[in-house]
Parts: structure tokens; sequence; C-alpha cells
């Protein structure tokens, strides 16, 4: 069996539905992805849970409240108290462009402000793991 | 890895970073594995292990998420491993299963690992069983696996797990199915959940009728029949009395290795073919014998049964001389 690419989609805090974030997933697991899809309305420590369980390569949060610099500042910080540290985070939803470079900065691995395509975040995502084989 | 024997003793710690990577090595058919599961071996056995299937929507997430409250207020360390099915298209999968346990996610005492079925028909691979051996060894006291629910997934699980339960949704005529597909025989507690969408008594009625007239089982436990509202949590603390009561049953069963020789010898008979396989796969990879009798065969110079043979002759030969 090869080792598939695992990943943890997940929705912190308490804004909006979570129709973007599922069909990502659809489209994740389309592109070869075993999508580890977990809904709406997670805690950090929820998340930070199930991506230990489970042992992800990835966690995908979607944020569409506005607050995703604060939120991954405070997940990046979690992942490596934890024990986490080789887990990519990826972020997707409302992310204005003049935030990405703050996001990259402090670690995010990858950006998809909404309307990029699922070509764009299959590529993207493959990426973050082409480097290192 | 870091250091072997470190990562052993944590998984066996109960580690759960530790034994999630440990599953992933499983997964990934890592050469490693094969070792380390040896290692945690002589730690496991001591589980109490339950199959939850029944067909898709039935409620098995939802049930297994009752279970683990019932059983924590017990305070049992619980694992769980829920199989979806992976996408025959892409190889992909979507793992939805913990989306109704999410309550759990954050308790140390409940490790929760979603499981992509890879192909199998009955979505339960040698990889699950493996899986449940690493929960068993961090010392989770009971597992709870959930499968695919495809037909051949009950099958399967009866040969992993010591106590079965079929969920089933009144009117759906799931009883009858099940006496088709000969699957009566290989529950030991009938879940009628969903019991406020139709007729739970009707159903529960039918399936008692149904599973009394098929009374031949060769344990002597008597399936029961329960009735769960499972969204609500009705019934969920009584199902998790009938299993524990099965649990204790099978400890005081006067035959208890006649199961367990079936379920050992078919687990070690995988491994024995597993391994046959990958030499196989070997010789097919690095033997220049092999794309010639490929070309043969196309050429129709030599019928596939002969080439089979003359094959297999060809790796019998190798593992008798020599590497
Ligand atoms: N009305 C009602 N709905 C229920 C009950 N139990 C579960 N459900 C719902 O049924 C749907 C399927 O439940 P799951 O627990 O995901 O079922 P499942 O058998 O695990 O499904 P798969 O894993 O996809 O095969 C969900 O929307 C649940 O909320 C119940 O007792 N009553
Ligand atoms: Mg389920």
């Amino acid at each position: 069996m090869e080792n598939k690419i695992r990943v943890l989609i997940a929705k912190p805090g308490l804004d909006g539905h979570d129709k973007g974030a599922k069909i990502v997933a659809l489209a994740l697991r389309d592109a070869g992805f075993e999508v580890i899809y977990t809904g709406l309305h997670q805690t950090l420590e929820q998340i930070i849970a199930i991506a230990t369980q489970e042992a992800v390569d990835v966690i995908g949060l979607s944020i569409m409240s506005g607050a995703h610099l604060p939120i991954c500042r405070k997940l990046l910080a979690m992942m490596i108290k934890k024990g986490l540290p080789d887990i990519r985070l990826v972020v997707g939803g409302v992310i204005p462009f003049q935030d990405i470079p703050a996001l990259k900065q402090m670690g995010v691995a990858a950006v998809f402000p909404g309307g990029t395509s699922f070509e764009d975040i299959n590529s993207g995502m493959k990426a973050l793991f082409e480097k290192e084989r | 890895m870091p250091d072997r024997s470190d990562f052993i003793k944590k998984i066996l710690a109960g580690d759960p970073g530790a034994g999630a990577r440990m599953i992933r090595l499983i997964e990934a058919d890592d050469p490693q594995a094969f070792g380390l599961l040896r290692a945690l071996y002589p730690h496991s056995g001591k589980a109490f292990i339950i199959g939850i299937t029944g067909a898709p929507g039935a409620g098995k997430s939802t049930i297994i998420n009752g279970l683990i409250t019932q059983f924590r207020k017990q305070n049992f360390k619980v694992g769980v491993i829920a199989v979806d099915p992976t996408s025959p298209f892409s190889g992909g999968a979507i793992l939805g299963d913990r989306l109704r346990m999410q309550t759990h996610a954050t308790d140390e005492n409940v490790f929760i690992r979603s499981m992509a079925s890879r192909g199998r028909a009955g979505g339960l691979s040698r990889a699950t069983r493996d899986a449940a051996l690493v929960l068993d060894a961090m010392g989770h006291h009971i597992l709870l696996i959930e499968t695919v629910g495809a037909g051949q997934a009950e099958f399967e699980i009866s040969y992993l797990a010591h106590s079965i339960g079929i969920v089933v949704v009144p009117g759906s005529c799931d009883g009858i199915q099940a006496v088709k597909a000969g699957i009566l025989e290989t529950g030991d507690i009938f879940i009628v959940n969903k019991g406020d969408m139709g007729d739970a008594d009707v159903s529960a009625h039918q399936l008692s009728m149904v599973i009394e007239m098929g009374k031949a089982r060769k344990t002597g436990w008597n399936p029961r029949v329960i009735k769960t509202h499972a969204l609500e949590g009705l019934g969920l603390a009584e199902l998790a009395a009938a299993f524990l009561a099965h649990r204790d049953f099978l400890g005081t069963d006067p035959d208890p290795d006649k199961t367990r020789k079936e379920r050992e010898t078919l687990y070690f008979n995988c491994l024995v073919r597993e391994l046959a396989m990958k030499k196989l796969g070997a010789f097919m990879e690095t033997d220049p014998a092999y794309p010639e009798i490929i070309n043969q065969l196309l050429a129709r110079e030599i019928d596939p049964f002969t080439a089979a043979e003359q094959v297999f002759k060809k790796i019998q030969r190798k593992m008798t001389h020599g590497k």
C-alpha cells in the first residue's frame, strides 16, 4: 500500500456554514487525498487532538471570520508545543491578499484565498510534498 | 524514527502521537512495521473488541459516539477505528465518521482513528486488524470498530471482533436482507436505530422472530435486539450493558477457543499469504523471465495455465535454494 497524504479539514470558531470546506474536501478526495472531514465549530484544542490521533500530514483551516491571523498564530504555537511541528498548516476562506505575507511568515505553508481554483489548491497541496521527495 | 525502543515504550504507555504514527507505518506498509508489531504483540490481547456494522447511514457512528459516552462513565479507556470507503476512481477518501464523535475529541482516554478501506470489498484489511493490535497494546480496554456498510463487511468483522452489533433501521427490510445475506449468524446484538423514524417495535419483533428461527448458534449466546434513538442517546446505556454482558458471557464460554481458533487461523493465513505475495512481487519486478513469459502469453505461444505453473515453480525453486 502506498503512503497516501492525509489531510484534516477543519473550521475553527463559530462562523458560517461549511459548504466551501465540504466542496474542497470532495475535490481533494478526487485528487487522491485521504481527507478527514470534521464539520463545523472546532476549538483549536480539538483540532490539535484530531491531528495527533489521525497523524495527518496537513491541517487545512477554512476561516471566514477575519480572525485568520490570530487563529493561525495560536494554532502554530500549539502545534509546536504538542510535538506536531512537521504538520503543514494551510488556510483558505476569506483571506485578504495583503495578509498572505504575514501568514507565510509565521509559518503557514500555503494560503488559498476564496476563489482559488481546485486545480490550484490540488497542485499547491501536492507541491508541499514534492520538495522533500 | 528517533529511537525504536523509545517509540515502543511510548506506544505501550498510550502516547497518542506514537500510536498514531505506528498506524501510519502499518498503512504505508513500511518495512519497519512488521518488527514493531512483533514487539507490541505480547502486550496485546487484552482489549474487548466490538464491531459495529450495518447499511450506510443507519447510524453506526452516532451509536459509537453514544457507546463511548457510556463506556467512559465506567472509566474504560476506549479506542475507535472508523472505516470509510476509498473512492475507486481517485484512490482518495472522505473520512467523516468522527464528525459524529466530536465531543470526545479531547478526552485523553479516547483515541479515534479514521481509516480508508483502500479497495477491500468489506472495508477491513489486515491494516485494520494491525491497527486494532496497536490500540490494544496502548492500553485501551474497549475497541469499537465501524465498518463500511457493505454486505461483505459483516463476515470480515467477525474475524476481528469479539462481539458484533448489526445496526438496522425500522421499515428498511434490513432484517430480511440479513437473513438472505446469511449475516444473522454473525450478529451478537441487533440494534434497531432511529426509533423515532418508524415503527421500531415492529422491526424489533420481526428481527427477534427471525433470530429465534435461526437459532443454531455454536456459541450458545442468545442474540439480543435493542432499540435506540442514537441522536438523543436513548437506549445507549442498555446497549452498552448488552455488549458488556456478552463480554462476560464469552468469559465463561465453555468453548471459547473454537471461534478464537477460526479467527487466529484466518489472520495467520492472511499474513503468510501477504508475505508470499511480496516474494511474488519481488520476482515480477526483478526476474528477466517474467516479461519474457508475458510476451509469450501475448503471442499466444503459451497458455496462461502452463505459464502460471511455470512461474510458481520458479518461485518455489528460488525460495528453497537460497535467496
Ligand atoms: N432521526 C434519527 N436520525 C439519526 C439517528 N441516529 C443517527 N441519525 C442520523 O442519521 C444520519 C447518519 O448517521 P451516522 O451515524 O453518520 O450513520 P452511519 O451508519 O455511521 O453512516 P455511514 O458511516 O455513512 O455509513 C445522521 O444524519 C444522523 O444524525 C436516530 O436515532 N434518529
Ligand atoms: Mg459512519
